[in-house]
C-alpha cells in the first residue's frame, strides 16, 4: 500500500519494455510477474481472435492475449522465440504474447506524455501515455482493457429464444 | 526470573485479552482452551500462577481446579477463578474445588495484575 | 493492527460460532434433546457474548445479552421450564441477540421495538418464578467497563518493591517484631488495628500463603509481624500438611477501615481463624469459621523455626514441604517429593472422567490458504505422476516391469493422499442449514403462516466451496416453499392439513454425490396456472402438449418468474432460473416432483468436491477434451445405418429403439466447420440433467483419468460449452466440456429453427430435448 503511495507521488516509476513488430512498449514493473519462453497454447472455443488460448502455469490455468492482435495489427503466429510477460490485472494473470523483451526503464512520471487525440480508438483504449527516449518512442499500456471484458448477462429472453431453439 | 501464567478460558476474545494484558506486564503466557487442554497442558509445562474461568465445555473450571490440586506437582500453584461479580455460589464452588482467590469480570489490566501480586511470591 | 482493535474482530467472529452454538442448542432442545449438556453450551454462548462485550463496553449488547443470559441460567438450573413456548421465545431472543452484535460490529441499529419487546419478555420469563433467584438480576453492568487503554504495568507486575516475602519471614521471629518502613509515619492520626491470624489447612491447600497475606498487610501500613509457634507439635507428632504457625500483626496507617483489612483476607474467610481488633477498642469475640488451632496444639517443641519457614518457602509446595515425622530427622534440608506415577494418574484420571463427559474430537483451527495450497500441490503430485507414468509408457517398459509395477503403487498412494486431502476441505452443510431457522421463523412471521422445518442430514460432509455456493440457492427455495409452497393455516384446516405446515431440508451421500431436498406439504404447483404463465410469456406455445413433470419443470425456464409473477418474499427479482444455473454451475442437478395438495421436492444432486472428476480423455478436432464420466452412459462406433439426418444440419442416431441428437463436438465448439463422417468417430451417449440424452461425436477416446479442476474462470472468464480445464500429463490444458450446454444446440446450428423468434417459438419437435434440459 505505502509503496504504491510513495511511487505515485515520487518521481520514477519502473517500466518494461518490449517490441512487438517494429513498435516499443512498457508497462509498469510491479504488474509483471515472470517473462518465459512461449509454450503451445490450448485453444479455447469461441475466443476471441487475440485471445491465444491456455498455458499451464505451474498448475493454473493462465489465458494467452496475442497483444498485437489486441491492439488490431495482424494477428501473430507465436513460435519459441516469443515471449510470455506474465501480468496480474486485477486479481487475475494474464500473459501477453510479446515478440521480444527490450529493457527495464526508469522514468520520471512527469515525462509521460500524452496519447495524442489523432490516435484511433483501439489504441487509446490501451495505451495511456507516450515516452520519449533516445530518439526512441515508447507507448506506455494501460492493462486494464487487455482482457475482454465479460458479456453482459444473457438477458432472460434471449436465454429462452436458444431453449426455444 | 519470568512467571508463567496458564489462562484457562474457552473464549478466544478472553483468552487474547489475557494474554494481552498479561504480555504487556511482562509474564509468559500459556493458553488453553478448556479445562481439560488446562490440564494437559500442565502435564507439560510449569506454571507460577493459574487463570481459569468457569463456564467451559468439555471440563469445566471447578473440575479443572480439582484435577489441578489432585496432581502433586502442581497443588500449590495459585488458581484464580474468573468470575462475574454476582457468581458468590460460583466463588464458593470454586473455593471449595481449589482455588486460590478470583478475578471479578470485566478486569481491567490493574485488577488483574494485582490479583496475580497476592498470590504469586 | 492495534492489537485491541485485532481482539475485537476476534470477538467478533466468535460470537458469530457462539451465535450459531447457541442456536443450535435451542433448536435442538426445541426438538425434544433434553441433555444438559446442550443447556450448558446455549447458556456459555450468551454468557461468553456478554464477558466480550462488557470488556469492549458495547452496552446495548451487554444489556441484551445480560437479561437473556439471567433466564438461560434459570433453565439451566431447572428453575424454568424449557417448554415449547419458552423455546420459541428464546429462538426469537437469539435472533434479536445476533442483531445486537451484528449492530455492534458494523456500527448499525436494532430494531429497538422488538429488542425491548424481547428483554420484556425475558425479564418476565425469568421473574415469573419468582424473582430472579441467583441469576443477579441488575448486578449493574454499569461497571461493566473494560479500559482499553494501553497501561504500563511494569511497577505492578512487579513484587512489591518495598517488602519482599522472604524479608519479611526473615524478620518474623518468635519475639522479636520488625516494624515495616513503608507508609506514612504519621504517629498522631494513625489508627492501629490488632490482628490475629491463624491459618488453618485448607488455605494452604487452595495455595494461598500466609507470608503474602502479611506482604499483603505491609501494604496498608506499618505492621509489626509476630510468630506465634506455640501451637508447634514436635516432628513426631507434626503432620507435614497441616497448619499450626499463627501470627499477630499490629497494623497502622491513617484512616485504616476494617474493610481494607478484611478485603486482604477475602481470599482465605473460612479457612483461617481471623480476629481484627482496634486498639482500644473492647476485644471483639473472633470472627472465624472453624476451631482455633490452639486446640491442635500439644507441645511446645524444639525446633529451628526459621528452617522450617525457609524450606516450606523453597520448596514447591510449603504445606507438604516438610518430610514425613518418621522419614528424616533433619526436616529443613528435605526437599518435598513428588510421585510422579500418582501424579500422573490423577490427571489421567480427571481426564478420563471429563472425556467421558463428552466425547468431543479434538480439531485444530487452520488457515484456509494452507490447505488449499496442500490441495493445490496434492493436486500438482497427481498432475506430476500422471506425466511420469505416460513418460515410461512412452519408453516402453512393461506393465509388470518393476518400474511400472511401483508407479502402479505411487498412483494407488497419490490417489489417497489426494482423498485425505480433499478430506480435510469438507464439511458438514450444518454451516448452512443452522441459517435456516431463522429463516423460517422471520418468513413465517411475514407471510402469517404456521411452518416447522425439519432438518436431516446436517452432518453430511461436502467442499466447503460447494457449501458456501449452496447459501443462496437454498435460501431462495425455502422462501419460495414458505411463500408459493405452503397454504395459510386457515387454508390448511380447511383441506383437512395440520395449521402448521412442514418444510423439511435434508441431506445424503448418494453414489458419490450429495443430495439435498427441500420439500413442503404445501399445495403443490398449479399446473393449469404455470402453464398459462408459461404461454403468457410465450416460453411455450398454448398447444403444446407436455406431461405433468414437463409442466413442473417449466419454473426453471428462464422468463418464467418475472417480478408480477412472485410476492416480496421470495421475490428479489430473482426466479428459479437463476437457482437452477447457480447450482449447474457447481456441476450440479435440481429437478422438482410435485403432487396437488400434498406439496412439492426440489431435488438438488452436486459433486462431492469441485476439486477433481472422474473423466474421459477424448480427442477432437486435435485438441484433447475430458467429458465427465458422470454423465457418460456408454460409447459406441456409429454405423452408418442408424444414423439420420433431421433438417439441413442436424442427424440422429438410433440407439436401440431410439433416437437421439447426434453432436459433433468438434463442431459445437468451433474447432471445425465440416463434421467427418459419424462412422470414423466415437460417439458418447450422455444423460444431461433431467434424463435428456444425446451422443457426443469425438474423434477418438484416450482412456479414463481422474483430473484435476482447474478454474477457467480465475484467470479468464466463463467459456461456452466448457466446464472448467485441468492439466494433463503432458504437462498440457486440456478443457473440460459442459456436458448440457454442449447438449444445447446453438440458435445458428439448431434443428432447423435458427431464427425462431422467442415469442411463439417454440418448436413443438423438440419440446422433449429442451424441456428436459430444463429438467
Amino acid at each position: 500500500m505505502e509503496d504504491i503511495v510513495q511511487r505515485k507521488t515520487g518521481d520514477g516509476i519502473e517500466l518494461i519494455s518490449f517490441r512487438i513488430g517494429d513498435q516499443e512498449f512498457c508497462v509498469d514493473i510491479m504488474a509483471v510477474r515472470e517473462i518465459r519462453g512461449w509454450t503451445p497454447a490450448t485453444s479455447l472455443p469461441q475466443a476471441p481472435s487475440f485471445v491465444k488460448g491456455v498455458i499451464n502455469l505451474r498448475g493454473a490455468v493462465l489465458p494467452i492475449v496475442d497483444l498485437a492482435a489486441r491492439m488490431g495489427m495482424a494477428v501473430t503466429e507465436p513460435n519459441e522465440r516469443h515471449v510470455i510477460i506474465v501480468t496480474r490485472i486485477c486479481d487475475q494473470q494474464v500473459g501477453l504474447l510479446v515478440d521480444a523483451v527490450c529493457d527495464i526503464i526508469t522514468v520520471d512520471t512527469g515525462t509521460i506524455q500524452q496519447t495524442p487525440d489523432l490516435a484511433c480508438d483501439v489504441v487509446k483504449t490501451f495505451v495511456k501515455g507516450l515516452l520519449a527516449m533516445e530518439g526512441r518512442m515508447i507507448s506506455l499500456i494501460s492493462l486494464d482493457n487487455v482482457l475482454p471484458t465479460l458479456e453482459v448477462e444473457q438477458t432472460g429472453a434471449e436465454t429462452a429464444s436458444i431453449l426455444a431453439a | 526470573m519470568t512467571k508463567t501464567i496458564l489462562t484457562v478460558d474457552d473464549s478466544r476474545t478472553m483468552r487474547d485479552m489475557l494474554h494481552l494484558a498479561l504480555t504487556e506486564a511482562g509474564f509468559r503466557v500459556v493458553q488453553a482452551v478448556d479445562g481439560l487442554d488446562g490440564l494437559e497442558a500442565l502435564d507439560a509445562a510449569q506454571a507460577d500462577v493459574i487463570i481459569t474461568d468457569i463456564n467451559m465445555p468439555r471440563l469445566d473450571g471447578f473440575g479443572f481446579i480439582e484435577g489441578v490440586r489432585k496432581n502433586d506437582r502442581h497443588r500449590a500453584t495459585p488458581i484464580l477463578v474468573l468470575t462475574t461479580e454476582s457468581d458468590t455460589s460460583k466463588k464458593q464452588r470454586a473455593r471449595d474445588a481449589g482455588a486460590t482467590g478470583w478475578i471479578v469480570k470485566p478486569f481491567n489490566p490493574e485488577k488483574l495484575i494485582d490479583a496475580i501480586r497476592r498470590v504469586a511470591a | 493492527m492495534d492489537p485491541l482493535a485485532a481482539i475485537k474482530v476476534t470477538f467478533f467472529q466468535e460470537c458469530e460460532e457462539q451465535l450459531a452454538e447457541l442456536e443450535g442448542g435451542l433448536l435442538a432442545m426445541e426438538g425434544g434433546d433434553h441433555d444438559p449438556e446442550i443447556v450448558n453450551a446455549v447458556f456459555r454462548a450468551v454468557h461468553s457474548i456478554k464477558g466480550g462485550a462488557g470488556a469492549f463496553s458495547l452496552e446495548d449488547l451487554v444489556r441484551f445479552s445480560h437479561v437473556f443470559e439471567t433466564a438461560l441460567d434459570l433453565i439451566r438450573s431447572g428453575d424454568i421450564q424449557a417448554d415449547q413456548e419458552t423455546l420459541k421465545l428464546l429462538l426469537r431472543s437469539a435472533d434479536v441477540l445476533a442483531d445486537h452484535v451484528r449492530a455492534a460490529r458494523d456500527g448499525g441499529s436494532v430494531d429497538e421495538g422488538r429488542s425491548s419487546a424481547m428483554a420484556e419478555a425475558l425479564e418476565a420469563l425469568a421473574s415469573g418464578m419468582g424473582g430472579g433467584g441467583e441469576a443477579d438480576t441488575g448486578d449493574g453492568f454499569a461497571d461493566f467497563v473494560f479500559n482499553p487503554v494501553t497501561i504500563d504495568m511494569s511497577d505492578a507486575a512487579a513484587p512489591a518493591p518495598d517488602l519482599s516475602i522472604e524479608d519479611l519471614l526473615a524478620r518474623v521471629t518468635g519475639e522479636a517484631a520488625s516494624t515495616s518502613d513503608v507508609p506514612a509515619e504519621t504517629a498522631g492520626d494513625d489508627v492501629t488495628w490488632h490482628i490475629r491470624f491463624y491459618p488453618q489447612v485448607g488455605l494452604y491447600q487452595k495455595a494461598n500463603e500466609s507470608g503474602l497475606l502479611l506482604r499483603e498487610l505491609a501494604r496498608l501500613g506499618k505492621v509489626e509481624v509476630r510468630l506465634d509457634a506455640s501451637g508447634l507439635p514436635t516432628l513426631q507428632n507434626m503432620n507435614p500438611e497441616d497448619a499450626y504457625l499463627g501470627w499477630s500483626v499490629a497494623l497502622s496507617g491513617p484512616t485504616l477501615e476494617e474493610a481494607s483489612i478484611r478485603e486482604v483476607f477475602e481470599w482465605v474467610e473460612g479457612d483461617c481463624y481471623l480476629d481484627i481488633v482496634r486498639e482500644g477498642a473492647a476485644p471483639a469475640a473472633a470472627v472465624a469459621a472453624g476451631t482455633a488451632p490452639a486446640a491442635s496444639i500439644d507441645a511446645v517443641g524444639e525446633v529451628d523455626v526459621m528452617a522450617l519457614i525457609r524450606a516450606a518457602q523453597a520448596a514447591e509446595v510449603p504445606a507438604a514441604a516438610m518430610t514425613p515425622p518418621t522419614a528424616a530427622p533433619r526436616p529443613a534440608e528435605a526437599p518435598a517429593k513428588v510421585e510422579p506415577t500418582k501424579t500422573r494418574e490423577a490427571a489421567l484420571d480427571a481426564k478420563a472422567q471429563a472425556a467421558a463427559r463428552e466425547a468431543s474430537p479434538q480439531t485444530i483451527r487452520v488457515d484456509l490458504e494452507r490447505v488449499d495450497r496442500l490441495i493445490d500441490l496434492v493436486g500438482e503430485l497427481v498432475i506430476n505422476q500422471a506425466m511420469l507414468t505416460q513418460r515410461v509408457a512412452e519408453c516402453g517398459l512393461q506393465r509388470a516391469s518393476s518400474v511400472a509395477m511401483g508407479l502402479d503403487d505411487l498412483e494407488q498412494l497419490t490417489r489417497e493422499i489426494q482423498d485425505s486431502v480433499m478430506a480435510i476441505r469438507a464439511q458438514p452443510v450444518k454451516s448452512v442449514f443452522q441459517r435456516f431457522p431463522r429463516l423460517v421463523r422471520e418468513i413465517a412471521a411475514m407471510t402469517g403462516k404456521e411452518v416447522r422445518l425439519i432438518m436431516d442430514g446436517e452432518g453430511t460432509e461436502v467442499d466447503k466451496t460447494v457449501i458456501e455456493r449452496l447459501s443462496d440457492p437454498l435460501t431462495h427455495m425455502i422462501r419460495n416453499a414458505i411463500d408459493h409452497g405452503l397454504e395459510t393455516p386457515d387454508e390448511r384446516e380447511a383441506a383437512g392439513k395440520p395449521r402448521e405446515g412442514v418444510v423439511r431440508l435434508a441431506a445424503l451421500h448418494r453414489s458419490g454425490r450429495i443430495v439435498i431436498e427441500i420439500s413442503d406439504d404445501g399445495r403443490g404447483i398449479n399446473r393449469p396456472r404455470v402453464k398459462q404463465i408459461a404461454v403468457d410469456k410465450g416460453l411455450i406455445s398454448p398447444e403444446t402438449n407436455l406431461s405433468d413433470d414437463e409442466i413442473d419443470n417449466l419454473i426453471f425456464m428462464a422468463g418464467f418468474s418475472t417480478a408480477a409473477t412472485v410476492s416480496d418474499i421470495s421475490g428479489r427479482g430473482v426466479g428459479m432460473d437463476v437457482v437452477r444455473r447457480s447450482i449447474q454451475s457447481l456441476g450440479g442437478r435440481i429437478n422438482i416432483s410435485s403432487r396437488p395438495g400434498q406439496g412439492s421436492t426440489f431435488t438438488l444432486s452436486l459433486p462431492l468436491t469441485l476439486a477433481v472428476l472422474d473423466g474421459m480423455v477424448v480427442t477432437v478436432a486435435g485438441q484433447t477434451l475430458v467429458a465427465p464420466l458422470t454423465a457418460i452412459i456408454e460409447s459406441l462406433q456409429p454405423k452408418a445405418a442408424d444414423v439420420r439426418s433431421l433438417g439441413p444440419n442436424a442427424q440422429v442416431i438410433a440407439i436401440r429403439d431410439t433416437h437421439v441428437p447426434l453432436i459433433d463436438i468438434g463442431r459445437s465448439l468451433g474447432y471445425r466447420t465440416v463434421t467427418p463422417p459419424p462412422t470414423e468417430g466415437v460417439a458418447l451417449l450422455v444423460e444431461g440433467e433431467g434424463g435428456s440424452r444425446a451422443a457426443l461425436m469425438v474423434d477418438a477416446i484416450q482412456g479414463q483419468r481422474q483430473v484435476v479442476i482447474k478454474s477457467l474462470e480465475a484467470n479468464y472468464r466463463p467459456v461456452p460449452g466448457i466446464a472448467a480445464a485441468t492439466i494433463l500429463g503432458d504437462g498440457r490444458v486440456a478443457l473440460i466440456l459442459d456436458i448440457d450446454a454442449v447438449m444445447v444446440p446453438k440458435p445458428h446450428e439448431g434443428l432447423g429453427a435458427a431464427s425462431a423468434p422467442a415469442a411463439g417459438g417454440f418448436d413443438p419437435a423438440v419440446v422433449p430435448t429442451s424441456l428436459a434440459k430444463v429438467g
